[in-house]
């Protein structure tokens, strides 16, 4: 495979090098377009990253695809030529870590959340089958494992630079990673913290609510989300994701204590909760779907 | 004719149609296209007898975008309920077009029925009522969804599997003598479609689903369904009944791998 550059639309090319950011301390990210994933965007549609230490390179979720994760690469490679020890998988979905391909030369740790490769046996092949439909099956990629799996917390240094892993319980997906980098206070909570794109539910709402808490006494004051700016206040930011998943949660609940069928829920619930948040209508009738379903077990 | 259309086969076919590109037709033929593909069905499932659309006898309500493929809810109405007695719903671009025969015993108020299936492409969902004379009368929704069949039930089949056979029933709150009251069965089911790939072994996740539940109050029947594998992950029917008297409602669920489970729901008080 290789890099192969010319198998990438150059206009998804310069749009997303116009949008990576340095913000300070060696720490560079994408921030990505709230669309769904495209053509045009290779489906490069999450916020990605890297930090640059001392010693190597950090790449914090490699993207939406093989063609986003080899964009990724080249950005890193314009600028350093240090080792890329490590990638960081936060999650199952394909928009953060279908790029993983892209950096196999580089033989670095894939890190991921224990049950991120159980995760990826139940979805990987129907997640490549939808976006070789949207983008091609040249652009997609292959399916890369974890290599190590964080089971509770875990350290990596990247030159006296100390990045702290938690693994979290089921919230946004069933394996969600986090990551912390100490020496500049900077948490990667990705899509546990979803800032102005609406959240979407895939694991447990009430998880989700609990693990915020966790991630809050981390004492963070910035977070790079893993949709919205490329940095954020992590205070304000979750406490404005919280109250939407609050809301979602007490609305389904309401529905469902009431009789309210599925389909009726998915039209009310929470439906007044948009103002402020991109894709809402796209997404707010599914996440009702998909909390009435765990909820009505309670 | 039916065997042709079942999963394995039917995953291995559409492989091969998405290596393509599909071929663009205009809105005419397609529709042309999905009356041709019901007529093939109908003609399967119900031999030579008659399917006449009726919008007074029965009635669809479905979502025109699903907003979750293997989570797509679908509501039945049949307005003259004292003349139905079975309802099928099929969903014609489904590898497994019918998901679910739905017959209503002596308990059931057959007034209305509510279903989750998966939803695997852009297709016609068809619901068909058969009256106690045997005639056939049908209505027609379109669905936009897609993967709904290969869409994962769970994170994991482990814990797909979890607590499977579990069931609860909820009621409505205030059950009236003689009154048609609600109630919503839930059951704790993978429902592995065969379409399911591990991306470790490459293999499919061998089909098991539901596909017997008789629920019955007292010594009368209210519902016998046969389920297929478009019904969604941990099925859930939600019908109606007739209160009377004091009699706990069971249910009898079994799959296809032989599995049975039986549970026994008590009914909330009637009330005058």
């Amino acid at each position: 495979m290789g890099l192969c550059l010319c198998c990438v639309p150059m206009r998804g090319f310069a749009a997303a090098s116009l949008s990576l950011k340095d913000v300070g301390n060696g720490l560079f990210i994408r921030e990505a377009p709230h669309e769904e994933a495209t053509r045009a965007n290779n489906g490069g549609i999450a916020n990605i990253g890297f930090i640059i230490g001392r010693d190597s390179v950090l790449v914090i979720d490699p993207g939406g695809s093989l063609a986003d994760g080899q964009w990724l690469l080249s950005e890193i490679r314009n600028r350093t030529s240090k080792p890329i020890r490590h990638v960081v998988m936060t999650h199952v979905h394909p928009d953060h870590c279908l790029g993983a391909s892209a950096f196999a030369e580089e033989r670095p740790d894939f890190i991921g959340h224990h049950a991120l490769r159980s995760a990826l046996d139940a979805r990987g092949s129907y997640y490549r089958q939808r976006l070789v439909e949207i983008i091609g099956p040249e652009s997609v990629g292959g399916i890369v494992y974890p290599t190590r799996e964080i089971e509770d917390v875990a350290e990596v240094d990247l030159g006296d630079r100390i990045i702290r892993f938690t693994a979290h319980g089921t919230a946004h997906t069933d394996c969600d990673l986090s990551m912390f980098d100490t020496s500049t206070g900077t948490l990667f909570p990705a899509d546990l913290l979803f800032v102005d794109r609406v959240p979407s539910l895939d694991g447990s709402l009430p998880g989700w609510l609990a693990e915020a808490e966790r991630l809050k006494g981390v004492g963070a004051a910035r977070a790079v989300p893993g949709h919205g700016p490329a940095m954020v206040d992590f205070g304000s930011a979750m406490a404005k994701q919280v109250r939407y998943l609050t809301a979602l949660r007490d609305e389904t609940r309401k529905a469902i204590a009431q009789g309210i069928a599925i389909d009726e829920a998915s039209r009310t619930v929470a439906a007044e909760e948009g103002e402020g948040w991109v894709l809402f209508d796209d997404y707010n009738d599914r996440n009702v779907i998909q909390a009435y379903k765990e909820l009505e077990w309670e | 004719m039916m065997h042709i259309l079942r999963p394995a086969f039917a995953a291995a076919l559409m492989t091969a149609i998405c290596a393509g590109p599909a071929p663009a037709a205009d809105s005419s033929q397609a529709d042309a296209k999905r009356e041709e593909r019901w007529q093939l069905i109908a003609d399967y499932l119900f031999d030579d007898r008659e399917v006449l659309p009726n919008d007074s006898l029965i009635k669809i309500d479905a979502p025109k975008r699903a907003q979750d493929a293997a989570l797509v809810p679908i509501t039945l109405t049949m307005p003259e309920k004292d003349k139905i007695k079975s309802v099928y719903l099929v969903i014609d671009d489904n590898p497994a077009p019918l998901a679910a025969h739905v017959t209503f015993g002596p308990a059931a108020d057959p007034g209305s029925l509510q279903l989750r299936v998966r939803v695997d492409t852009y297709t016609n969902v068809h619901a068909v009522a058969e009256t106690k004379e045997g005639k056939l009368f049908s209505a027609v929704a379109f669905v936009k969804a897609s993967g709904g069949c290969s869409a994962p039930s769970g994170p994991s089949d482990a814990e797909a599997m979890k607590g499977m056979g579990e069931m609860r029933m909820k009621f409505a709150e205030s059950v009236q003598d003689g009154q048609p009251a609600e109630a919503t069965l839930m059951i704790r089911h993978p429902n592995f479609t065969g379409m399911q790939m591990n991306q470790l072994t490459r293999l499919y996740t061998p089909s098991r689903y539901i596909d017997k539940v008789t629920v019955s109050y007292g010594d009368q029947t209210v519902l016998e369904v046969s389920g297929d594998i478009s019904l969604s992950s941990n099925p859930a029917i939600g019908f109606n009944f007739v209160p009377r008297g004091n009699e706990p409602m069971k249910v009898v669920a079994s799959d296809t791998k032989g599995e049975r489970w039986e549970q026994s729901f008590k009914v909330p008080p009637v009330t005058n």
